[in-house]
């Protein structure tokens, strides 16, 4: 979306040229916002209108601009966007722009040009031969690029509330408690992911341990089966607690099934040694060593595993990204295309992942401890749902509702 | 009295095409022409309006149509900004006539196009402008600002009714004849919410130029060709005086074009 502002003067109330140019506004297909208006109060007092204008394409935009100009709107020329050079490798210079995950442009010689991709916590790299602009990290930026600094030239296009359907992303967008019905909400979702589904969205997972220890992981098995997960991005201690308790039927010496398990806390690192002399999950599965539980069905189902490391891990396990900074290029290029995500059960994944969204992807967040899903919440403000239960029966539920209602159709 | 401004067509002829009626290949006969203006002149002049004449110039063949050169209220005079190259030439000679007799010039920005009495004419309480094929709606806005005054600008759709006073000609009661379609939906609206009592002239006398009329007072001087619209006129009491204007149409001009008021209004 691109937009302009343009100002209306004169006695274009009486002469009906304020509703000429907003009809043709929305004739063309682009919308209106009316930023200020003053009615002159005698006769023959002028009026004023400041009205934001925005269509698809700049294209489309020129063009309408150019009508609307015949009208006597006047374009508001906006000022171009200030930049610095980075003074050294990984440093930003100071007072450099700090963005928001929402469509963002900047103003470079009269154009706009986007600023891709729509990431928060990052600052602005600008190539004037590209003539593009693109959101980077610390990481990202090297002595001499061109960095946007303070606000000028820079425009943000919140995402707006669709107003044409609803569902259930635009009528809730709350946390539902702990002791509030979910069934109902859950219905919902299996509706949005079907749709999806059809629509091929890409769904994407992101799933705690939890879901393994609580012994959730076959219905979330479920669902990959059911062709309802894209990706799949996990810890190294989930893939081995999965592997655990599908070598072992337990994860982390505990069996779900059971109240005591033999083997105990030995068999996770039996575990992960088993994946380790195969070299992978992959060869795992292949090897018909790995012949179920949440790493297997998506080994199976194609589902794109995305695993990083953490301090604690054990192994890790082959595939498993352990270097930090690789490990958010490769969750942002596999969160690109994403358009729902659930986090499941795990705070700070959640958090990372919900940092680098799109806000247009929706975003469920199950955890059981409130604070966890309210943090996560928070970064998708109008496109994200939060239900404070344990993980297991949220899953079964969902995973019942897709497959058995499949089944009636 | 009325005072008038009318320029003899010594050098009047069709030498460009800038409108759909200008055709080279269908030259003007000047001695009609003569006759025609003539007509005109002593019809004006029996009406006991004061005509004045300014000197035709050579190479400025559209001089002939004094609506053009400018808007006159009260002692002020705004220049035109013609859009066409070939008719700037003419903006000096009138600028300088004027002051020399008396008038204050008021300049709008050489940026914005406007071509005087033929896209502004008052009616009622307001001044209706046309835009689009020769006056810029933003000259409207200057003018709004000179002369303080409410300007309802309405956008012209027929490239043949080019300019305001070629379809639309207010009369002293508030109403006015006006060929409708030459606008577009908004300024057909626009009129109609703002003048009363609007008579629609037929498609087929709109074509002989029947609105660009010159109103004074209950006489209305009118290119010939508009019996129904004479008819109708004439019914609510104002005398009608159709002539024949036949080589000055050639050329997209009749009687209005003809005739620059001195001033139009006294005020606003």
């Amino acid at each position: 979306m691109v937009s302009e502002t343009i100002e209306l003067r004169g006695h274009i109330i009486d002469s009906l040229i304020l509703p000429k140019v907003l009809d043709q506004i929305l004739t063309h297909g682009a919308n209106f916002k009316i930023g200020e208006i003053k009615i002159g109060e005698r006769r023959a007092d002028q009026s004023f209108a400041r009205i934001e204008v925005s269509a698809d394409t700049s294209e489309a935009l020129d063009e309408l601009m150019l009508r609307l100009r015949q009208h006597g709107a006047e374009v508001i020329e906006r000022a171009n966007v200030q930049l610095a050079g980075a003074p050294a490798d990984g440093v930003f210079p100071s007072d450099f722009y700090v963005t928001t995950n929402q469509q963002t442009f900047v103003r470079l010689d009269g154009k706009e040009i986007e600023v891709r991709p729509a990431m928060s916590n990052s600052a602005i790299a600008l190539d004037r031969k590209k003539e593009s602009a693109r959101a980077v990290k610390f990481f990202d930026v090297t002595k001499g690029d061109e960095i946007v600094v303070s606000h000028q030239g820079i425009r943000v296009v919140p995402v707006q509330r669709l107003t044409t359907h609803t569902d259930i992303f635009q009528f809730i967008n709350t946390i539902v408690d702990a002791d509030e019905p979910k069934s109902a909400i859950i219905r919902e979702l299996g509706e949005e992911l079907r749709r999806a589904h059809t629509a091929k969205g890409k769904i994407a997972i992101v799933a705690g341990p939890s879901i393994v220890r609580t012994g959730a992981g076959h219905h979330l098995a479920r669902l990959i089966e059911a062709g309802y997960v894209n990706r799949l991005f996990a810890g190294n201690s989930f893939a081995a607690y999965d592997v655990e308790r599908a070598l072992y039927g337990t994860s982390l010496g505990m069996n779900p099934d059971r109240a005591v398990a033999r083997g105990g806390h030995e068999n996770h690192l039996r575990a992960i040694n088993t994946i380790r002399e195969v070299g992978g999950i992959s060869a795992a599965v292949r090897q018909k060593l790995l012949t179920r539980g949440v790493m297997h069905a998506c080994v199976r189902h194609d589902v794109d595993i995305v695993l990083t490391g953490a301090i604690r891990d054990e192994g890790p396990i082959p595939g498993v990204t352990t270097d930090v900074i690789e490990a958010q290029k490769v969750m942002r290029e596999k969160l690109a295309d994403v358009t729902h995500v659930m986090l499941l059960a795990t705070v700070q994944h959640s958090l990372a992942v919900a940092s680098m969204l799109a806000p247009t992807v929706k975003t469920v967040c199950v955890d059981i401890d409130p604070t966890a899903v309210e943090r996560t919440v928070e970064h998708q403000p109008l496109q994200a749902i939060g239900l404070v239960t344990d993980v297991e029966p949220f899953l079964q539920e969902l995973a019942d509702y897709l497959t058995e209602s499949r089944v009636r159709e | 009295m009325r005072e008038l401004l009318l320029c003899p067509p010594d050098y009047y002829g069709i030498e460009y095409e800038i409108n759909p009626w200008m055709n080279r290949a269908h030259g003007a006969d000047a001695a009609l022409v003569q006759k025609q203006w003539k007509q005109l002149h002593a019809q004006l002049s029996n009406l006991d309006c004061d005509v004045h004449l300014i000197p035709p110039q050579q190479g400025l063949p559209d001089m002939v149509f004094t609506a053009n050169a400018g808007l006159t209220v009260g002692r002020e005079f705004i220049p035109s900004n013609f859009r066409h190259k070939e008719r700037a030439g003419e903006q000096p000679f009138f600028a300088k006539w004027m002051e020399e007799h008396d008038y204050e010039v008021r300049w709008l920005p050489k940026n914005l196009y406007f071509e005087g009495e033929g896209d502004a004419l008052f009616g009622g309480d307001a001044l209706f402008c046309g835009y689009k094929f020769r006056s810029d709606i933003q000259s409207h806005r200057a003018l709004a600002d000179i002369l303080e005054c409410l300007v309802i600008s309405v956008e012209l759709a027929d490239p043949r009714f080019y300019h305001l006073d070629t379809c639309f000609c207010p009369l002293p009661d508030g109403s006015a004849f006006w060929f409708p379609s030459a606008f577009d939906d908004y300024g057909q609206r626009a009129i109609r919410e703002h003048v009363t009592g609007l008579i629609d002239v037929l498609p087929e006398e709109a074509v002989h130029f029947s609105c660009n009329a010159v109103v004074i007072g209950r006489d209305i001087v009118l290119p010939e060709g508009a019996p129904r619209l004479v008819a109708t006129l004439e019914d609510r009491g104002y005398r009608c005086h159709p002539l024949p204007m036949g080589e000055f149409i050639k050329a997209g001009g009749a009687c209005k074009c003809l005739t620059m008021f001195m001033p139009q209004r006294e005020k606003c």
